[in-house]
């Protein structure tokens, strides 16, 4: 029973991690590779989510709009296909400003998406979200660890076709035209190349692939509601990214799993060891620590534990002495 | 009519705020993600003061807040100055040497605002805190239109506000010295201005305005640890709304925002709040980016 | 007028200056030069020489990797560049050399931001020097043309009374005839006690108003001597050249018009 146990926590842990190594190579395919600021992942994690409930889920008494029932595949290309509608239109609509004011925009983006499914409850039940998502593949054995290690396998298999996807695409030359932009716009229009397109392009991937991954989750969990989709979910992405090594889609991967074994084993420890007046505030101190990780990072070991293979020059960015 | 009154009151107090943040836009220049967090912070550290000084002594007259907060308000400056200078030291300069990007700085500014927020969660809980609980008689100004004296006094107080900041930055040496900075450092340092030590004036100016709104906010309403960070939209909205470089643009922007949002209340969209100086500032960005009263770039 | 040359008299000393804009891509390889109280020396040679780095290093802007600087035989390597205009240096950058969104006069209090009891002073006596200083007083500094911004931001420079004033490529973007102008004004500024040290694009033109020079090739000072000689010496030229024939400086036709031919019409103003 103990191995069991401890399998069954594995499994589980590395479902979730999915979702997040899912979502982070969507950031890394707009920030590391393309240089997008794009700090409303949550929102995009969201409409995939909330695709996915709408086409799989049953009917529910309060919603105008949803409850197909429809099976999770198409659930999960509906989620990739609207994710990807919604990104075009607003990264039509930002991308053309400046990275601070793309770094805004997108923020009040994500928390706009929340607002939505915190209050249209015609489509989202508000506050109270879409539960009893089905589970793919739950209907082949009684066993959770048997339907968890399953669904484990589809994770693992759409990670693996993800990032099969991406290496080659990056390495092809769509994604060199994508590094030059990042490294040096002008040098890049000089090259005739119209560098808006490929922005979007690449920040629609990259949407679409969290789109996916926010309906990964949701058919997981088996309900969603709008608390699951905070600014926290965003900046949890970030370090990982960071830590893993932006740039690099194996570094996203592994920066997604340390850091949500960082996450997890805080969690569990605090549940064990602090007792239960505190658990907010320790709840509290958790989060001040992914800050502090992220800061620390940024400081210390910008390049992550996996740095690109290629490292460009440093006078991308010349400066001079003691500007502070 | 009231919401337009309520509107003015929202808007001094995003006003003081966007004036802070505007300060560390201009002349250190990335978006500071972590004003929110100075102004919560301060707010707190006000709370504090208040609290161990005595809410209920020294009303005076109507107003319902005495002596104890507008002492509190410079006591908060300073504590949360401290902060905040530990953190540029720490953070931001390490950062700024190494030529980090802008991008760089705002993740920075993020995670640390992270950490603040989280911080008042852990020393100060989560639950809502009020500075005093005298209620205050509301008067009738104008026809239908219902203030407390408190409202009047910090409207008042961020007009003084506004334009103190005016005249420090136009008729004094520092003030000066910051335009010139802000417009070209390293020009400013071939004039002979320390830049460190005008950087450290701009953390200090933007701290004190933060905390001056935060402390007003938590006084009229609460303090809570989300406080700043619900802020933060519609600052940066005020901000860009009325053009990054104009100080009386930023309380134009303040202005419209403020009455968007009371508009927005108002007509039982209040759960929409955010998301209204959200779709403004974006709608701004994109017909008329250097906003109402900036300049193009 | 001071003694020029004199070996005790130096108000700036460069010993082997190694200096670069990114670590380990150093620019400047061991480079010295001095200037004496009272003299206008010129900084010559060909582009990517190291020129506009060599008075960036002096003036704090650049990291020393190697050498030391003197001023007024005070030790200022590596002095934060704020300090130095207190020790009486001034620099003119070449570009983005006045705050384009204040006024000339603006501009000008600016520059003696450390100097506020003499403001009034040395403003007076630079208005008696450049009039139109006066004239464009509260005229916004972004809205003049090439010639008057030049002067502007050479006036802002001299608000802080320097010893020593030092100028990247003054002539950059100016008509043959507006240069003249402005070299005459360098001279003028000479003669009312500052030390000029500048660099110059146009060599000829910068050669004729100096006492010495020093020409730079690939980071190091590779000949020097008093303006004359180097006029006519046919290694200068060849510098310059970048070694195809031998060439005096006299026929060396530089990016900016020859200076030396009678004005024709058109030049910019």
């Amino acid at each position: 029973m103990e191995f069991l146990g401890i399998l069954s926590f594995l499994i589980f842990f590395l479902i979730q991690a999915s979702f997040f190594s899912l979502t982070s190579i969507g950031l890394n395919i707009q920030w590391g590779f393309t240089g997008l600021f794009n700090v409303g992942i949550a929102g995009f994690f969201a409409v995939g989510a909330y695709t996915t409930g709408i086409m799989t889920g049953p009917r529910y008494a309060e919603t105008w709009f949803g409850g197909f029932g429809l099976p999770v595949p198409v659930g999960f290309l509906a989620a990739i296909i609207i994710t990807a509608i919604v990104a075009t239109i607003i990264g039509y609509i930002t991308l053309r400003l400046r990275e601070d004011f793309l770094a805004i925009s997108t923020f009040g983006i994500a928390v706009s998406i929340q607002l939505v499914a915190n209050n249209l409850d015609e489509l989202t039940r508000g506050p109270e979200g879409l539960y009893s998502l089905p589970k793919p593949l739950s209907n082949l054995s009684d066993s959770p660890l048997v339907d968890n290690a399953l669904y484990l396998v589809i994770c693992v298999v759409v990670i693996g076709l993800v990032y099969w996807a991406f290496e080659r695409i990056l390495r092809s030359p769509w994604g060199r035209v994508l590094r030059a932009i990042r490294e040096d716009e002008h040098a890049a229009m000089a090259m005739g190349k119209n560098i808006f397109i490929f922005r979007l392009q690449a920040f629609v991937l990259g949407s679409a692939t969290m789109g996916l991954a926010g309906a990964l989750y949701a058919n997981f969990i088996g309900f969603i509601s709008p608390t699951d989709f905070l600014p926290i979910f965003t900046i949890q992405i970030f370090v990982m990214v960071i830590v893993g090594g932006s740039g690099n889609n194996l570094g996203a991967i592994l920066g997604s799993v340390v850091m949500w074994a960082v996450w997890s084993a805080s969690d569990s420890l605090i549940a064990a060891v602090v007792s239960p007046d505190f658990q907010t505030q320790a709840a509290a101190a958790r989060i001040v620590l992914i800050g502090l990780i992220l800061v620390l990072m940024l400081l210390y070991r910008p390049q992550g534990l996996l740095p690109e293979k290629h490292v460009v020059s440093a006078a991308g960015r010349m400066k001079l002495k003691g500007e502070e | 009519m009231q919401f337009i009154a309520d509107g003015i009151l929202n808007a001094s107090l995003i006003a003081l705020g966007a004036l802070g943040l505007s300060m560390t836009y201009n002349v250190l220049r990335f978006a500071n993600f972590a004003q929110g967090e100075i102004l919560a912070i301060g707010a707190y550290f006000a709370l504090g003061a208040v609290t161990v000084i005595g809410a209920g002594v020294g009303v005076m007259g109507p107003i319902k807040f005495g002596w104890p907060l507008l002492v509190s308000i410079p006591v908060g400056i300073v504590c949360t100055a401290i902060v905040v200078l530990m953190v540029d030291y720490l953070v931001f300069r390490p950062l700024r040497n190494s030529n980090a990007s802008r991008i760089t700085l705002i993740m920075a500014a993020f995670g640390l605002s992270l950490m603040g927020r989280n911080l008042i969660h852990l020393f100060a809980g989560g639950d809502p805190k009020y500075f005093s609980f005298y209620i205050p008689k509301a008067i009738e100004i104008l026809p239908g239109v219902k203030m407390v004296p408190d409202d009047l006094a910090i409207i008042a107080l961020s007009a003084i506000a506004v334009v103190s900041l005016h005249m420090f930055l136009t008729r004094t040496n520092m003030g000066r010295m910051m335009r010139a900075v802000s417009e070209n450092p390293t020009l400013a340092r071939i004039n002979g201005i320390d830049l460190k030590m005008i950087i450290r004036m701009t953390w200090i100016i933007g701290t004190a305005l933060a905390v001056t709104a935060g402390t007003l906010q938590g006084h009229i309403f609460q303090a809570k640890a989300e406080m700043g960070f619900d802020m933060l939209l519609p600052m940066f909205a005020a901000l860009i709304l009325g053009g990054v470089g104009n100080l009386y643009g930023t309380v134009l922007g303040a202005l419209v925002i403020g009455l968007a949002e009371s508009f927005a209340v108002y007509f039982d969209l209040s759960a929409y709040r955010a998301a209204v100086s959200f779709m403004i500032m974006l709608a701004v960005l994109l017909v008329r980016p250097q906003g109402l009263l900036g300049e193009r770039e | 007028m001071t003694p020029v040359n004199n070996p005790n008299n130096k108000i700036l000393e460069v010993h082997n200056l190694v200096a670069g804009y990114i670590p380990n891509l150093n620019i400047l390889h061991g480079c010295s030069i001095h200037v004496c109280v009272g003299e206008i020396v010129t900084i010559l040679g060909p582009n990517g020489a190291g020129k506009s780095t060599l008075i960036k290093a002096i003036a704090g802007l650049l990291n020393v990797v190697e050498g030391h600087i003197e001023l007024q035989g005070k030790n200022i390597t590596g002095m934060e560049t704020h300090r130095l205009v207190r020790e009486g240096l001034g620099y003119v950058p070449q570009t983005e050399n006045v705050f384009a969104k204040l006024s000339v006069a603006e501009n000008l209090e600016l520059g003696a931001i450390h100097h506020r009891d003499t403001m009034a002073e040395t403003r007076e006596k630079l208005y008696d020097l450049f009039p139109d200083l006066a004239r464009f007083r509260n005229l916004h500094a972004g809205k003049l043309s090439g010639g008057q911004r030049q002067m502007v931001a050479v006036g802002r420079a001299l608000m802080a009374s320097p010893s020593l004033l030092m100028l990247d490529e003054p002539s950059a973007g100016l008509s043959p005839k507006l240069t003249q102008v402005v070299f005459q004004q360098l001279l003028k500024i000479r003669d009312s006690g500052v030390t000029i040290l500048m660099v110059e694009q146009n060599a000829k033109a910068g050669l004729q108003i100096s006492d010495r020079g020093y020409v730079l090739a690939e980071g190091v000072d590779r000949v020097t001597g008093d303006a004359q000689s180097l006029l006519h010496n046919p290694e200068v030229g060849e510098l310059y050249m970048g070694g195809h024939g031998k060439s005096t400086m006299e026929n060396v036709v530089t990016a900016t018009s020859d200076v030396s031919e009678p004005s024709n019409g058109g030049d910019s103003a």
